[in-house]
């Protein structure tokens, strides 16, 4: 045993002589790795299409992007990610060269430099209360130093110079009752309308003088009846609103500030009249209104008469009207027909005059068409060209023009919120792969130019060539299985509820579904397992993902289920399960005969379901029934409950996959000091190598490695906002670690002065967490490690000769465990949004902490230096074994950012995923960006490089055996002679 | 350029503070019942013989208390935290290519959100909020120029290297041997018909 632990010492050391960080030269970028940069779903986009210069449009979108595209191609020109807090109200240009955003309700004005995306000017606006956020940049191409943005936001009205962001008046409209409806400004005007409701009854019409700020006149009506909000801005004297019943219409003029009522009902326009919805798009003289399913369209007349001059069917979307040669206006509609949609270009005022007509095929997993926006261009022949912008149900953006796809841009994977791996197919026999592996002479070029480049002797077009070679280089983004588990598929899912599959290899989209339920017409999705992952005797099923989803955004609205196909992306079978989801547990190592895995799914009411709803599921289950504990934490009241399986709920429903629960043991935290803002367990599939940790001494530890652990960490109420919210005194940080079969604390640990927001991540018998340390005023990182007490006995080997030892006794999840816990805790020198650790097929290579810190970059910190055993001046032995002196704050050594020289904006996750190679793990980070990378914690000690010469070995070997040769040669030589003598 | 520091009390149109010297200027104003103060500072990045992957002015990002605001720099290099609360804050910048120190931000309320800031890696306070990196950072490893030393450290280098080794030097050792031990050797050698260079070394490091 002493020698076995010796030996497996030696080998330690020799592993760990050298701190291994990732590194990564500029020429290998893009060989393991892929980037991918998104902006989100598209909110608004404005055109800018000068005859002189790149066209552009400028978008904001969902994800808090502001973004100038390329109108040719759809790449990025330039982008901002805003603050998660700052959401973009409206975007505009103003003077031609300055793009405006406006956000966080109305109360931040930003300038941007059109061209290079360069801000220009900021201005913060008062603001008072919640109100809506109108943005108005006078369309006025002539640079008119006079003219002025009107902001609407926070109950004022701001009116900004577009030069330099310089507030010129403000204007209060925060009176009670008082909600600003619109702001108008008429073109040539130095007059500015504002309109509002006052208790939502009465009209008032401010007319203010946009030069000073001045209340001009101010008109109100009082209107028999309520207000429903809902308003659309017909011209510049009129406006039309529904009332509170919604069935009828009622237009505003205020004409030289007199306002006038004209009510007209739905039903005197459209036959089966019901409950009514203007819709946004503004259209001059104009307005669409939904009814029954149905969208009319509406005319003004001059005198405020309405009158219907057209109808659609629901699914069509509309653009803004857009001004057309000749004092036209004209909008766009899409509407879809079997896999076609049919845009369509008309003049507002003559709706039979169509400009445009034009059909697109269009993929099936794209959706309906949600947002529509237009921009004309002149043709050579002098007539109007069109181009639409369009925005898909899936979030994906395209660009149509000519009946032509000219770009599209995959929106969804902006907003991923689960992820999970995929195998590939197994590479089968009949297919055919020399079409990818070279002839030997190519091969042996190629190695060739490897090797000059290796030596630095290989002149510039060789660079080239060698990259190109090793951007293609043969089986990188095959669709098979390799035999190092490289390739895979990440399944990715999104806000919209579609699942992309993203190969590893480059990154392409492999196959994308967007799903579908019986019982919604477009459920969201929640959250990814994986459902069937054949291996052994179940070989010819195809591997499927199950998709949980829900019908509405009410965690108590009932749930889907959807299993697709991850070979194909075909969705196998949908379901619709009668009952909400709250909690998904798949059950470890339960596996039915066709390796689909064992579910579990609590609802709303205390419930359990299993599926998959089989007679031989419920076989398995109800065996370990006794054996199966779940918990539940309830954030806001501070408490986590455990459970257990009481019966089946054979007296409530007729199903006999459903089963009751029973409360074993509850952990309350005093909502007055502590708030639960943190919980985490060890991932389900992780695989630990070895349970017995050696250090120098010969000394044997355990690792206490059970999967029944959590880890919670609460704040006093106070903390739990931001930083600079508390004071020390006032703030206290507590972590537990607490069993969640018998609802045990195992471990307490306080840190006073502390706060989150916590970050942390549990591995095999150790957590390390992140947090803010209020006294010091700094991040700090804290690790503990868990290990075994009971067990620490069996270091005696007379003891394990005798048969003394208790390493055979059977461990009970229901015992008392014996543990201690070593921590330590380190300054860290950034914040961080997530932490991840990597994972290996065989848990044998040492760990990195992947932190996604506030830059948007992932730092790979080594686990060695997050050891609680780091001491200030570690003994010869200690040195040897690997570990570092002791540091009060952690290191950020720039070559260990894993996404080098990239930023994965917006990061909001890291997923990592092991590769059937031991010292290989897939890395993917996940936020507005998307990025992939293969790490090898400890380097590739089990496998050659990419890099490695062939060539050399190759040319080396054969110079030896000619060596032989020629020395052989000349001894036979020299022997002959010496024989003769 | 001087930094114009806005603020807005609850009916003042605009105040516009010139000050000469680059120091975080506040000005409080009333905002319901708290009272919210203004930060504001200037990025200072050294131009940069690097050219490469190194920030543009335009890519710096300045994040409040771990992601509670986030803004821009202007083309001067300013920036502005707008209705910030009194109390102690976090600064920091994020620019590619460049490491900088997070600022601790003391907001006074009695002073009138007078700005105090210490850098947090160095403690070293400053006089005025003006950041610059703390170190350039360099993402990628330098590759080392050809050499003769890292072909000879290479796996094949070292084999070659002990080829010459046996080839070149083993000869030269065969020479210092006693011409009479040497044919002593060569006749065992004959009588057991395979030369071994195992059989050679030990008697020639006998002779010595």
């Amino acid at each position: 045993m002493a020698m076995a632990l010796r030996l497996y010492l030696l080998l330690i050391v020799f592993v760990s002589s050298a701190i291994v960080s990732f590194s990564l030269y500029e020429d290998q970028v893009g060989l393991m790795d892929w980037h991918q940069r998104y902006i989100g779903k598209v909110k608004h986009a404005v055109f800018h299409t000068q005859k002189t210069g790149r066209k552009r449009v400028i978008v904001s979108t969902e994800e808090n992007v502001v973004a100038s595209l390329d109108l040719r191609h759809g790449e990025i020109f330039w982008r901002h990610v805003l603050g998660t807090k700052d959401a973009i109200d409206g975007v505009d240009i103003a003077l031609g060269k300055y793009v405006i955003t406006l956000s966080s309700e109305g109360s931040m004005l930003r300038a941007w430099n059109l061209p290079d995306g360069q801000m220009v000017w900021e201005t913060s606006l008062h603001s008072a209360q919640h109100s809506k956020s109108l943005l108005s940049v006078p369309v006025n191409l002539k640079f008119d130093k006079d003219y002025s943005i009107l902001v609407f936001g926070g109950g004022y009205l701001h009116a900004v110079s577009p030069i330099d962001g310089e507030l010129l008046w403000k204007k209060d409209f925060t009176a009670e009752g008082f909600e600003v409806q619109r702001v108008l400004q008429p073109l040539e005007s130095s007059i500015v309308y504002v309109l509002g409701f006052l208790h939502s009854s009465e009209a008032i019409v401010y007319q203010i003088d946009s030069k000073s700020g001045e209340v001009v006149a101010e008109k109100s009506k009082a209107f028999p009846g309520r207000f429903s909000g809902e308003i659309s801005a017909v011209s510049n004297d009129k406006v039309v609103v529904l009332d509170s019943t919604r069935s009828i219409l009622v237009t505003i003029s205020f004409v030289d500030g007199e306002i006038s009522f004209q009510k007209t009902l739905i039903s005197s326009l459209v036959e089966d009249s019901g409950e009514a919805e203007i819709l946004s798009p503004l259209l001059s003289n104009m307005l669409a209104v939904k009814v029954n399913k149905r969208t009319i369209f509406v005319r003004v007349g001059d005198q405020g008469k309405l009158e219907m001059v057209d109808s659609l069917s629901d699914e069509t979307a509309m653009s803004d009207s857009l001004p057309v040669a000749d004092d036209q206006v004209a909008f766009a509609s899409v509407h879809h027909e079997g896999s076609k949609i049919h845009l369509t270009v008309k003049l507002v005022d003559d709706l039979d005059t169509v400009l445009l007509r034009e059909s697109i095929q269009m993929d099936q997993h794209r959706g309906r068409v949600d947002r529509v926006f237009i921009n004309n261009y002149i043709k050579t022949d002098r007539s109007n060209g069109f181009r639409a912008l369009i925005v898909m149900e899936d979030h994906s953006l395209l660009l149509l023009q000519q009946g032509a796809i000219v770009w599209s841009r995959e929106e969804g994977l902006a907003s991923v919120t689960d992820v999970t791996t995929a195998e590939l197919p197994v590479e089968k026999d009949g297919v055919s792969v020399a079409k990818v592996e070279h002839t030997l002479v190519d091969w042996l070029k190629g190695h060739i130019l490897k090797l000059k480049g290796s030596l630095l002797l290989a002149s510039p077009e060789d660079v080239v060539a060698i990259q190109e070679m090793r951007m293609k280089s043969s089986g990188r983004s095959k669709l098979t299985r390799d035999h190092n588990g490289f390739r895979k598929l990440f399944i990715a899912l999104t806000r919209a509820g579609k699942l992309f599959a993203l190969h590893t290899g480059d990154g392409r989209i492999v196959w994308s579904t967007l799903l579908n339920s019986p019982a919604c017409a477009r459920p969201s999705g929640i959250s990814l397992y994986q459902w069937q992952v054949p291996h052994h005797h179940a070989m010819d099923e195809n591997p499927s993902v199950l998709v949980v989803g829900r019908c509405g955004s009410d965690s108590s609205s009932p749930g889907v289920l959807s299993f697709v196909d991850v070979y194909t992306g075909k969705e196998i079978s949908s379901s619709d399960i009668g009952h909400s989801v709250v909690q998904v547990m798949p059950l470890p190592l339960f596996t039915d005969s066709t390796e689909q895995r064992l579910h579990l799914i609590a609802d709303t009411d205390g419930h359990v379901h299993l599926y998959p709803k089989t007679p031989e599921a419920l076989g398995i289950f109800q065996r370990e029934f006794q054996n199966v504990y779940w918990y539940n934490v309830e954030g806001d009241d501070g408490i986590i409950r455990g459970h257990g399986m009481k019966s089946s709920c054979a007296g409530e429903t007729a199903d006999e996959y459903c089963f009751t629960t029973r409360e074993l043991w509850t952990v309350v935290f005093p909502s007055e000091s502590e708030k639960i803002i943190s919980t985490l367990t060890r991932k389900p599939n992780e695989v630990v190598h070895t349970q017995a940790k050696v250090s120098t001494d010969q000394d044997v530890l355990y690792k206490y490695v059970s999967r029944n652990l959590l880890f919670v960490a609460t704040v006093s109420p106070k903390g739990a906002g931001e930083i600079g919210s508390v004071t020390p005194e006032e703030s206290a940080l507590v972590v537990y670690l607490i069993d969640t079969v018998t609802g045990r604390i195992l471990h307490r640990l306080s840190h006073q002065g502390c706060q989150g927001p916590v970050h942390a991540v549990f591995s095999e018998n150790w957590v390390v967490y992140h947090y803010f340390n209020l006294r010091a005023h700094k991040y700090e990182v804290t690790v503990v490690e868990i290990y075994d007490q009971s067990r620490a006995e069996n270091k005696n080997v007379w003891k394990l000769v005798l048969g003394k030892h208790n390493l055979t006794a059977p461990i009970s999840s229901y015992s008392r465990p014996e543990m201690f816990t070593k921590s330590q805790s380190y300054f860290f020198p950034q914040s961080v949004k997530t932490i991840a650790v990597t994972s290996t097929a065989k848990g044998i290579t040492s760990k990195q902490l992947l932190i996604g810190t506030i830059g948007d970059q992932i730092l790979a910190l080594d686990k060695r230096f997050v050891d609680p055993r780091r001491t200030l001046n570690p003994s010869q032995a200690e040195k040897e074994e690997g570990i570092i002196p002791l540091t009060d704050s952690l290191p950020i050594i720039p070559q260990s950012y894993i996404t080098h020289s990239l930023k994965v904006e917006g990061l909001r996750g890291i997923v990592t995923a092991p590769a059937k190679l031991e010292s290989t793990t897939h890395v993917f980070a996940y936020g507005v960006d998307l990025f992939y990378t293969r790490l090898a914690p400890s380097k590739t000690y089990d496998s050659l490089t990419d890099d490695f010469s062939y060539a050399l070995l190759l040319i080396t070997i054969v110079a030896l055996v000619a060596a032989i040769y020629i020395t052989w040669a000349l001894s036979e030589k020299k022997e002959l002679s010496e024989k003769w003598r | 350029m001087a930094p114009i520091i806005r603020s807005s009390p609850a009916l003042a149109f605009l105040v516009l503070q010139f000050s000469l010297i680059f120091f975080s200027s506040t000005l409080p104003y009333s905002s319901g019942s708290e009272d919210t103060y203004t930060i504001t500072g200037r990025v200072k990045i050294p131009p940069s013989n690097v050219i490469g992957h190194l920030s543009k002015l335009s890519n710096v990002k300045v994040i409040l208390n771990g992601g509670q605001c986030v803004t821009f720099l202007r083309p001067d290099g300013y920036f502005t935290f707008h209705k910030v609360p009194a109390g102690t804050h976090l600064v920091e910048v994020s620019a590619m290519g460049y490491f900088f120190s997070p600022v601790r931000v003391d907001v006074s309320a009695r002073h009138h959100g007078k700005v105090h800031a210490t850098l947090t890696e160095t403690r070293r306070s400053l006089t005025e909020l003006v950041l610059e990196p703390l170190r350039e950072e360099q993402y990628y490893e330098i590759r080392e120029p050809f050499s003769i030393l890292s072909i000879v450290k290479s796996p094949m280098g070292l084999m070659v290297g002990f080829m010459v080794v046996v080839v070149f030097l083993m000869p030269k050792l065969m020479e210092n041997i006693d011409p009479e031990e040497m044919k002593q050797a060569q006749e065992e050698m004959r009588r057991q018909g395979v030369p071994s260079l195992s059989s050679l070394l030990p008697s020639a490091g006998a002779s010595r």
